[in-house]
């Protein structure tokens, strides 16, 4: 029979080094998602201040962190900013800092649309049957924000995990690159090792994004009245 | 900063920034047929193939696209179909793309109430009448702002293919630092050529979601 190639998943600690790999980009994106969604609800709230000023601002630095590609952020932080302060980033930190600055952009506009959505008079209510400010935020703004922006914040952590596969290409080593050289390693004895080895991340990813987006689309049929 | 090596260098950048752009609107326009097509088959319930865009829309949402091209590009060859960077490039689009696009369609079809559509047959129209003068306009002008924030995602997504060595944007900046060290000024004729093309297509689709809205239709 034809040699297939399978095999070389099962060879050596080949399997165990992927989910080595896959544990970096999943540690690297939950990191990255638990600092962006406090630093996102600090800017959501910013956001819907009413300065003309604050607000020039916060929206340059979204449309600047949402127009440009995540690959291009990863380069401007890992070759642009090293270079030009004459510093030293390895690259995992320099993904962390990228996925925080992205996540948290997105997350603040997610804040935004959520705090914005509520209409004036639960908060006019509110006041009007005797609830301190403290007590009105805690009863009926937060859990009303929080069934708006939950479903899309999860969301947001799919999203994550799909572009730290980006981070390989400034060499950090995680699942892809660690595909990687298992298929340079077995280049001589399995060829066709890219097949299988692309295939297995390819269904990894899967693995770990489809329950969080079946949570996530899941909470959001279940809140929506 | 060196504006010499900019000036220099410049034809590089537009040069590759045509190709970007070519490869983003094949790419995108493909999309586009191939998620009406799946949003269509996902509103009738098409039997098997309903089943089978499922598996496809939820495949190709939850796997990132470098992944997707490493397959085409590295995997296929082993079994014997060899692509060029190009179509591994339009096709890794295209699958990714599509799924979004089929889910921004579907999600305004959705929308219309049934209501509508009954009204519209107890009015006399036909069935394609219905469709084409009562779901599609309402639905179209729903799935405006999904179908937006797609394009930019799919041009930003074109990013990844200097991964498979496709000379786009992002593969003269990585050769520019690597081959003279000029970090700074190639970053920055990286970062100035995508916001020339990203920039007026975002505002451009604010101005037509807010027109849209004016009309009454998209809230």
């Amino acid at each position: 029979m034809q040699d297939l190639g399978i095999e070389v998943l099962f060879q050596g600690k080949n399997l165990f080094r992927l989910l080595e790999g896959l544990w970096v980009t999943v540690r690297i994106s939950i990191i990255s998602v638990l600092i962006s969604i406090v630093l996102g609800i600090v800017l959501g709230m910013i956001m819907t201040m009413r300065n003309p000023f604050i607000k020039i601002i916060t929206r340059c630095y979204l449309e600047f962190v949402r127009i440009m590609p995540q690959l291009v952020l990863l380069f401007l932080i890992y070759f642009g900013l090293t270079k030009m302060f004459q510093i030293n980033l390895s690259g995992e930190l320099s993904a962390v800092i990228v996925f925080v600055l992205w996540g948290t952009a997105e997350m603040g506009d997610l804040v935004r649309g959520a705090l914005t959505s509520i209409p004036k008079h639960q908060y006019e209510s509110g006041k009007a049957i005797g609830l301190t400010v403290v007590q009105n935020y805690l009863y009926i703004i937060i859990p009303q924000t929080i069934r708006r922006l939950l479903p899309q914040a999860i969301n947001l952590v799919t999203r994550m995990i799909k572009t730290t596969s980006l981070i390989a290409l400034i060499g950090v080593v995680e699942v892809v690159k660690v595909g990687q050289q298992i298929i340079e390693a077995s280049r001589l004895t399995t060829p066709s090792a890219a097949i299988w080895i692309y295939g297995v991340i390819f269904f990894l990813y899967f693995i770990v994004c489809y329950p969080i987006s079946i949570l996530s689309t899941r909470l959001e049929k279940h809140w929506r009245n | 900063m060196d504006f010499n090596f900019v000036k220099e260098y410049i034809p590089h950048y537009i040069e590759a920034a045509g190709l970007t752009i070519r490869i983003a609107a094949i790419g995108i326009s493909l999309s586009i047929l191939l998620g009406l097509l799946c949003s269509i088959i996902r509103y009738f319930r098409i039997p098997i193939l309903h089943r089978a865009v499922g598996i496809y829309i939820e495949l190709s949402r939850n796997t990132p696209l470098l992944i997707q091209l490493f397959f085409l590009y590295f995997g296929l060859p082993k079994i014997g179909v060899v692509l060029s960077s190009e179509a591994c490039a339009i096709i890794g689009l295209v699958f990714l793309g599509g799924s979004y696009m089929a889910e921004a369609f579907r999600s305004g079809l959705e929308s219309i109430a049934n209501s509508q559509i009954e009204a519209g047959l107890s009015l006399g129209l036909t069935k394609g009448q219905v469709i084409s003068y009562i779901v599609l306009p309402q639905a179209i002008s729903i799935s405006i702002p999904a179908f937006s924030a797609n394009v930019i995602f799919l041009i930003k997504e074109t990013s990844v293919f200097s991964a498979v060595a496709l000379v786009d944007l992002m593969n003269v900046a990585k050769d520019l630092i690597g081959l003279y060290y000029k970090t700074d000024e190639s970053l920055l004729m990286l970062v100035s050529s995508y916001l020339i093309i990203l920039l007026p297509i975002s505002i451009v689709f604010t101005l037509i979601e807010r027109r849209l809205r004016h009309a009454g239709f998209g809230n």
